[in-house]
């Protein structure tokens, strides 16, 4: 069974709550995700407003766990102050931590990064990174305090699914016992199951759902694309070879020159 | 005095951060709160007196991915 800090995850997709064109499909898409854990931000709000009160109810409805993120923070600082508010709205010691680096890319900034989980890890908050797949960083990391890893597939939003198989898969070679969750980047359910098929624990994923035509049917095909990828991974899939191999024994066949 | 919210220059009377937050209308409303870019626990709002020219932000839950 798959644990994030000693909590037992059932569901292997996880799903962000930004950009459905209504609460009622969001709702749908969560249900026939089958995803037990949303993430969610905070922002500002006026008096009166009421729009977090509306959204929280919604949530709580669904059912799931919630991962606050710090999405939007240049710095550590920023980050930090926005992990403890999140942690008081939310109720939880989790906290999806992104420090982000580079306006265009959305590339986590690897200095920032480790230097906020520190922090936030010795103040016991459990850490969920937005990181690269680069394994200098993933270890200094872990050497932070953080127990569970997300290395992006792709810049957020774009839906180029994984553009550095090489990267990821050395990745979960080197910590073949730390959970890592492909967070960001995806776009097809195919990508998803590419990820899994490679040892990942888990992904997570927004924009892909969101932004498809039907978010809910889209929801349900990552979520089937995640169980496939899974099962394959843990059957042991063969070794690719260059030269053919028949698949019908050679031997008993007739002659018939 | 006047205080900088969520960005905004307002005009309050009150100056605890718990009276403010009525003050604006927040009420009962879940909210989480930073004073000059610090946390502010909601049990510490009402022995934090803001002066004039803090900046305060007011969070709520809110969709994100």
């Amino acid at each position: 069974m798959l644990r994030f800090y000693g909590t037992e995850i059932g569901s292997r997709l996880m799903l962000g709550t930004a950009q459905y064109p209504s609460p009622r499909v969001l709702a749908d898409a969560f249900r026939r995700s089958g995803a037990g854990i949303a993430t969610v931000s905070v922002r500002r709000e006026s008096g009166g407003e009421r729009a977090g009160t509306a959204f929280w109810d919604l949530v709580r409805e669904l059912g799931v766990r919630v991962l606050p993120n710090t999405a939007g923070c240049h710095s550590v600082k920023e980050a930090v102050t926005t992990a403890h508010m999140a942690r008081e709205l939310f109720e939880t010691p989790w906290i999806k931590l992104e420090v982000i680096g580079h306006t265009d890319t959305l590339q986590p900034d690897p200095f920032g990064l480790v230097e906020a989980a520190r922090i936030l890890c010795e103040d016991g908050f459990q850490v969920f990174p937005y990181t690269t797949e680069d394994v200098v960083l993933a270890d200094r990391l872990l050497a932070a305090g953080c127990e569970v890893l997300m290395p992006w597939g792709a810049p957020i939003g774009t839906g180029l699914g994984l553009t550095n198989v090489y990267g990821l898969r050395t990745l979960r070679a080197q910590f073949p016992d730390v959970p890592l969750v492909v967070d960001a980047g995806l776009g097809l359910p195919s990508q998803a199951a590419r990820a899994m098929e490679m040892g990942y624990d888990a992904v997570l994923l927004n924009t892909a759902v969101a932004k498809a035509g039907d978010p809910a049917a889209m929801a349900e095909a990552f979520a089937k694309a995640v169980e496939a990828g899974r099962l394959a991974y843990e059957s042991d899939p063969m070794e690719p070879r260059d030269m053919a191999a028949p698949s019908t024994p050679v031997i008993g066949k007739a002659f018939l020159e | 005095m006047k205080i900088i919210v969520n960005g905004v220059e307002s005009e309050v009377k009150s100056t605890a951060l718990s009276e403010i937050l009525d003050e604006l209308g927040y009420g009962d409303a879940k909210v989480a709160t930073a004073v000059n870019e610090r946390f502010v626990a909601a049990a510490s709002r009402p022995q934090l007196r803001l002066v004039s020219g803090d900046r305060l932000e007011v969070v709520t839950p809110r969709q994100g991915g």
